[in-house]
Order: structure tokens, then C-alpha cells, then sequence
């Protein structure tokens, strides 16, 4: 097939046979999904998870919110993130200034070499 | 050596201005950097454009004999002034928006958008 | 219809131009979706140019338009040794972007057909959008250098005035404005005094002519760092692209699509200085490393960024920078290797066919999440996730262009984002691996911050506040459903793109003697 073959440099990429072999995985895990039991009880206490005893929150309550995902990524990433953060003032006299900074170091660097 | 009185003024421009852009916090001032920056371009032109001894290009007036200058740096310096013009005019009329809005023209402070 | 063909590069300008100044006179007899339509026939009729003229250009070589001459071909009348007209120069990367330019603009005016209904003065917004949309088709084709600086200028004026086209709510657009207009202000003003360099030195402003007598002498040198400098903040690369969360945050969702595409202009601009003006007299390792490290800082800070973003459209924005990075890194190790004749051949034009097709699929997909991103705004009239939630439920086709843009951005297979991340991956190994790997770690990244946007305002349980949200009107539906269309059409088949469009672009770059020869004939 030589429509879809994408040469990459080192080697070739072909997404039409990405997608049948993918098809064709789905199927097979469908397959061995429908392949489960279906005589458990519906509407008691073995469709609901089991957290350790405690009572299961509402659907509304275990909602996370933006703010919380990733929030061990960034306190593990503190010390990465704090300086960062604090170069984005959002004021525009460091704007400026990053500019002529980056253009003075180019400048060095153009011309020693 | 004189010639290059200009340039050195194109320098002193240019490095006002940029130094108004980075030190200056009232955003008026910024905008007047701005324009200082502008001028000095407009003068680089300009100064570009001036050949010793040649005429300007108006060839019902032009003397026989004497070369006349290409008034191309002149037309960019129009150009480019008319841009200017344009440029300034927005950058205030937002400047006074800010104003209504935050009550301040202090870069410190006109910073809600951030991080 | 050859006539049509000899003078579409000036008609491609002149259309939305002269449009935009009826769109005013329209506008005082049909205030309601009347304009929004015209505008979009308008965008439409020179997306259809566009690709006539692509048609021609990949078959027929390079297009030449000579303004106020007696020929549109003829650029050097007898008695005349340096063209002093002038002169728009399309090749194959110019129509390129030129292509992209003509897709997004279009798009974005259909979807502003219903997204800014509700607004007053659409007359101006329109305006605006087809001068934005004019300025950079000419930053795009033109091939006189203090041209590009008049349509830079024009494009930097009109997208602030269209970022802070909603300050009648809020100050921050103003404020974004105004941020906008410093740095724009400052780019161009060293692109002038750039151009006023070259024209000091060689009595020029047409960009093959300077580029055939480029002495790279000091003052060269003086210009090509000016330019690289203020066109790679205009790209929106790290450390100067604190303007870029700003401005795409705060204009219309429409006019952020079409600002990535006017930031991508400038990215083109820089591509077109260093390539085709300068090309192996400049040091191409250190201009090209220097290219990189801007590209891989840009990469990593971007994607760092946005993973601790609570604004859906700021997110996103720091999304553009980190893609703006792999541009830089595929055409900088293009541009690092090219005074190298092997390696250009067995990497290097690679590289830089990944980082040329990343332009076109970062403008396509980037596009598609802001344009889902304003279709969450426009519903929820709020740009926090923190407030979101359970949006998949009401808004169901919104929700799968989502999905597809995500997972595009990622570098997940099939869409198109996959093609082009595994082109850079895989030839810029061979120059370098550790930035092949920088470059993986930063998808992975890209997944995980997108993960958080699915998460937060999509899945959950149906807000208290969104229960009677509905799906977005038909327009901006149409113009998110073709984006996605592209997408997996470009994911499906990449090598129709790559091999059609991207190469003869690249070619278009590398082959300066080409560029020049257009010009001046064969010197």
C-alpha cells in the first residue's frame, strides 16, 4: 500500500494499518468483555465500589476540580516551578526587557564565534 | 567625521528609548518610548537617504547636470512615520481604556494577567 | 482563467482588502448575520484563489508579481540591473503558509458568524479581521523586505485592536492589547531599522536581489541578529513569549486561531531571513544552535507552564509556545546542518520537512481547541476550569472535536500531530538524541496537561449551573467539524501532504540560488 506510507527519516509510518490492527484489538477486547458473567445483582451492594468501609461520596462531591490534578506533579516540582512562575510578572517593563536580554546575548554569542 | 553626527543621535535615540521601555513604569511613558524608538529609525533612514551635492527629484526644477538622489529612503521614512502615527494613536486610546478600567497607568499594578 | 492566475497575487490582497472597507457600508444596512456571511463568501473566494495559485506554483515553479509594471512577469525592464518595483514573490513555502493563512481566516469568519452574534460593532470586528487576514497573506508572499515590514506593521495593529475588541467588559483586553502593541511595536521598528541596514549597504529592498550580493559583513551581521531576535518573540518562543498567554487568552476564541497563524507568519518570516537572505554565508552551526536552544526551551518552559494553568485559553496558549518549539528545533537542525551537504541529504531536509508540516498541523489543531474552547466560553461564559464541568454531557460534538484536537496536539496515532512529532523525533535523533528525547518527554507532557482539560471540564457529573447548556449553534459546529475533518485527513494520509506540499517547500527554502534566480534571472 503505498498511498498512507509516510517515510519518517529512519523508517516509515503507515496509519490506515494502524487503524485496522487497532479495529481488530477493540474487537477482541470486546469480545473477551462480553465474555463476563451477567447473573450479578443489579442495584446492591456489588455494583458499588468498596472504599474501606467508608460511605461512597455523591457523584457531585467526587467531581476534582482543575486546580487539584497534578497537584502532587507540581509540589514535587516546587523548586522548578516557583522561580518560573515568578519570572511571568505580567509586567510589561520585563517584556521589554527579555527582549533586548535574549538580543544582547545572541549578540555576544554571533559575535565571538 | 562631522557626517556622523546622525548616527550617534540615532544611538542616543534608539537607546532612550529602549531604556524608557524597560525603567519607565507609567505606560504614557512607555508609549513615549515607543516613539523615541520610532524617530530614531525614521532618522537612520533618513540620514541614509542624504548624498552631498545631489538635488531632490523634481525634474521640472532640477539644474542640467547635477545628479539627483533616489528618494527612496525618504518615501520609507513617510511610510513609516504614517505607521508611526497609527501606531501611537492606538496604543494611547488603549492606554486610556486601561485607565477607565484599572484606574491606574502603573505597569506594576496593570498586571491582572499573569503567571 | 489564466488571466485570473496571473494576477491572483494581487487579487489575494486586494479581495479581503477592499472588502474590508465595504464591509462598514454593508454594515449600516444589515447589522445581523448578513455581514458575518459576506465576510465569509469574501475569505472564501480567496481561500479558492489560494489554491489555484498552489496548483499552479507546484506544478509551474515559483509565481511572480511585479506591481505597477508594464508586465506582471517582468521584473527587470530593459536598462534596469536590481529590481526597483514592488515585487511579490510566491514559491512553494510562501504558498504554504499562504494556504494556512487562507483556511484559518476562513474558518475563523464562519465561526465568528454565530460566536460573535450578540456582540455590537461586528462592523469594525470584521474590518479588522479581513485587514489581519491581508496583512498576513502579504507577510506570506511578498518578496520586497521593507513590504513585509508595512504588512507586519498592518498585522500587528489590526490583531491588537482585535484583542482588545471586548474591553467594554473587562480591562484585562486592554491590557492584553497593550502588552501586544509594546512588543509588536518594538519588532517591527528593528525590522525597519534591519531593512534600513541592507539598503545602507546594497541600495536594495528587494529580498532576492540582497540576498544574491549578501556580503554578511558586520552590519549584516548586526541585521541578522535584530531580526532573528524580534521575529522568534513574534513566533512566541521562551524567554520572550509572555505576550503569547495574554493576547491568545484574552481576544475572541476566532481571532486566537488566527493570531496562531499570524505568529506563524512571523516563524515564516524567520525561516525566510536566515534561508533564503542569508543562507550558508551566515555561520549556520552557531545561528542554528542558537535556533534550537530557543526551540527546546520553548518546548519545555511552554509545557511546564501549562500544566499549572487554571484558564482554559491560557492553557492553550502555552500549548502554542511548546509547539512553536518543535518548528524551531526541526527547521534549527535543518538550518544547523546545512552548510553540510551529507548530512543535510541524510537528515536534515527531514528534519525540516517535520518541523515545516508541524506549522500546518499546529495551525490546524491549535485552531480546533480554541475554536472548542470558545464553544465552552460561549455556553458557560467562563474561561475557568475550576467553574467547569460535566460538559460532555450537553455538548456532544464539541466534546469529540476536543478529543481529536487532544489528541493531535499529544502525538497520538492516527492524527496528525503523530505524523509530523515522529518526523522531528526520528531525524533530529541522528543530530542529536538528547533532543529527540526532550522532545518526547514534552508530548508526554502535552497529554497529560490536555488529560487535565478533558477531565475538568468534560467528564464528571452535570453541574447545578449547566443544566440547560446546549450544543453550539450550526456555524461554529461547520467550522470545528472541517478542522477535525483535516486533521485525521492529514493523519491519515500525511504522506499526500509531506510529499505535495511540505517538500517542494523545504526545497523552496534550502535552494537560495532558486529564489534568487526568479528574480534576476539566471545570474
Amino acid at each position: 500500500m503505498s498511498i498512507g506510507l509516510l517515510e519518517t527519516g529512519s523508517g516509515y509510518w503507515q496509519a490506515i494499518i494502524w487503524v485496522i490492527i487497532t479495529v481488530i484489538i477493540g474487537i477482541g477486547v470486546l469480545w473477551l468483555r462480553n465474555k463476563g458473567k451477567e447473573e450479578y445483582k443489579k442495584n446492591t451492594n456489588q455494583t458499588k465500589p468498596f472504599l474501606s468501609g467508608n460511605p461512597e461520596l455523591t457523584k457531585e462531591d467526587s467531581h476534582v476540580g482543575a486546580s487539584h490534578i497534578y497537584w502532587g506533579f507540581t509540589e514535587a516540582l516546587k523548586h522548578y516551578y516557583q522561580p518560573l512562575v515568578n519570572i511571568h510578572t505580567g509586567n510589561i517593563n520585563d517584556y521589554s526587557g527579555w527582549v533586548v536580554l535574549v538580543m544582547a546575548i545572541i549578540f555576544i554569542i554571533v559575535g565571538v564565534s | 567625521m562631522i557626517g556622523n553626527f546622525p548616527f550617534v543621535a540615532v544611538v542616543i535615540l534608539l537607546g532612550l528609548g529602549i531604556y524608557t521601555l524597560i525603567f519607565k513604569k507609567n505606560l504614557i511613558k512607555i508609549a513615549i518610548g515607543i516613539t523615541l524608538i520610532e524617530n530614531g529609525t525614521n532618522l537612520f533612514l533618513i540620514t541614509l537617504g542624504y548624498r552631498k551635492g545631489a538635488v531632490a527629484p523634481i525634474y521640472t526644477q532640477a539644474p542640467e547636470g547635477v545628479p539627483m538622489v533616489l528618494p527612496t529612503p525618504q518615501a520609507l521614512t513617510l511610510t513609516s512615520i504614517v505607521i508611526g502615527v497609527a501606531t501611537t494613536a492606538l496604543i494611547l486610546s488603549i492606554a486610556m481604556i486601561i485607565y477607565k478600567k484599572y484606574g491606574t497607568l502603573n505597569s506594576d499594578e496593570v498586571r491582572r494577567l499573569r503567571g | 482563467m489564466s488571466g485570473i492566475l496571473t494576477h491572483a497575487p494581487a487579487l489575494v490582497i486586494a479581495l479581503p482588502l477592499l472588502a474590508a472597507f465595504l464591509v462598514p457600508i454593508i454594515g449600516r444596512f444589515n447589522r445581523s448575520k448578513g455581514l458575518g456571511w459576506f465576510v465569509s463568501i469574501i475569505l472564501g473566494l480567496s481561500l479558492l484563489m489560494t489554491l489555484l495559485m498552489a496548483n499552479h506554483i507546484l506544478s509551474n515553479g515559483p509565481l511572480i508579481y511585479v506591481f505597477g509594471g508594464s508586465e506582471p512577469g517582468l521584473t527587470l525592464p530593459s536598462g534596469y540591473t536590481v529590481p526597483i518595483r514592488i515585487i511579490f514573490q510566491i514559491d512553494g513555502m510562501g504558498i504554504f503558509m499562504g494556504i494556512i493563512t487562507a483556511v484559518v481566516s476562513f474558518l475563523g469568519a464562519v465561526y465568528s458568524i454565530s460566536f460573535m452574534e450578540q456582540h455590537s460593532g461586528l462592523e469594525k470586528y470584521y474590518t479588522l479581521l479581513l485587514l489581519l487576514t491581508t496583512a498576513m497573506y502579504g507577510m506570506e508572499f511578498t518578496g520586497d523586505i521593507f513590504n513585509f515590514f508595512v504588512f507586519l506593521e498592518i498585522a500587528s495593529i489590526a490583531s491588537v485592536a482585535l484583542i482588545a475588541f471586548r474591553s467594554n467588559l473587562s480591562g484585562e483586553p486592554a491590557e492584553a492589547g497593550f502588552k501586544y502593541m509594546v512588543v509588536s511595536s518594538i519588532a517591527a521598528l528593528m525590522v525597519l531599522f534591519a531593512v534600513g541596514l541592507f539598503y545602507g549597504q546594497y541600495d536594495v529592498l528587494n529580498m532576492a536581489t540582497i540576498a544574491s550580493v549578501m556580503q554578511f559583513t558586520q552590519l549584516d551581521k548586526i541585521a541578522l541578529i535584530l531580526l532573528v531576535t524580534v521575529l522568534a518573540m513574534k513566533a512566541g518562543s521562551v524567554p520572550m513569549h509572555m505576550w503569547t498567554p495574554d493576547a491568545y487568552s484574552e481576544a475572541p476564541a476566532p481571532i486566537t486561531m488566527i493570531l496562531v497563524a499570524a505568529s506563524q507568519a512571523s516563524l515564516y518570516a524567520l525561516f525566510r531571513v536566515t534561508f533564503s537572505l542569508y543562507n550558508i554565508t551566515l555561520n549556520t552551526v552557531v545561528i542554528g544552535w542558537i535556533i534550537i536552544i530557543l526551540g527546546v526551551l520553548s518546548m519545555f518552559i511552554g509545557v511546564t507552564m501549562a500544566i499549572i494553568q487554571k484558564d482554559i485559553k491560557r492553557l492553550m496558549a502555552y500549548h502554542a509556545i511548546s509547539q512553536t518549539g518543535y518548528m524551531l528545533l526541526g527547521v534549527g537542525v535543518g538550518l544547523a546542518v546545512l552548510a553540510n551537504p551529507v548530512a543535510l541529504e541524510s537528515f536534515g531536509i527531514k528534519a525540516m520537512e517535520g518541523g515545516i508540516f508541524h506549522i500546518m498541523n499546529h495551525a490546524m489543531y491549535k485552531g480546533l481547541l480554541f475554536l472548542t474552547a470558545g464553544a465552552l466560553f460561549y455556553r458557560t461564559g467562563t474561561r475557568d476550569l475550576n467553574k467547569m464541568g460535566g460538559l460532555a454531557h450537553n455538548m456532544s460534538y464539541t466534546t469529540v472535536f476536543f478529543i481529536i484536537g487532544a489528541a493531535a496536539i499529544a502525538g497520538i496515532p492516527p492524527f496528525n500531530g503523530f505524523a509530523s512529532k515522529l518526523i522531528i523525533y526520528e531525524s533530529v535523533y541522528q543530530f542529536n538524541p538528547l533532543l529527540s528525547i526532550i522532545a518526547m518527554l514534552v508530548s508526554i507532557l502535552t497529554l497529560a496537561s490536555f488529560v487535565k482539560v478533558f477531565h475538568s471540564a468534560f467528564l464528571g457529573p452535570k453541574l447545578e449551573q449547566y443544566q440547560k447548556v446546549e450544543e453550539v449553534p450550526k456555524s461554529m459546529v461547520v467550522a470545528m467539524a472541517t478542522l477535525a475533518c483535516i486533521i485525521v485527513f492529514f493523519g491519515l494520509f500525511p504522506d499526500v501532504i509531506v510529499d505535495n506540499l511540505v517538500h517542494p517547500a523545504v526545497m523552496a527554502l534550502i535552494n537560495q540560488v532558486n529564489y534568487t534566480s526568479a528574480i534576476l534571472g539566471g545570474m
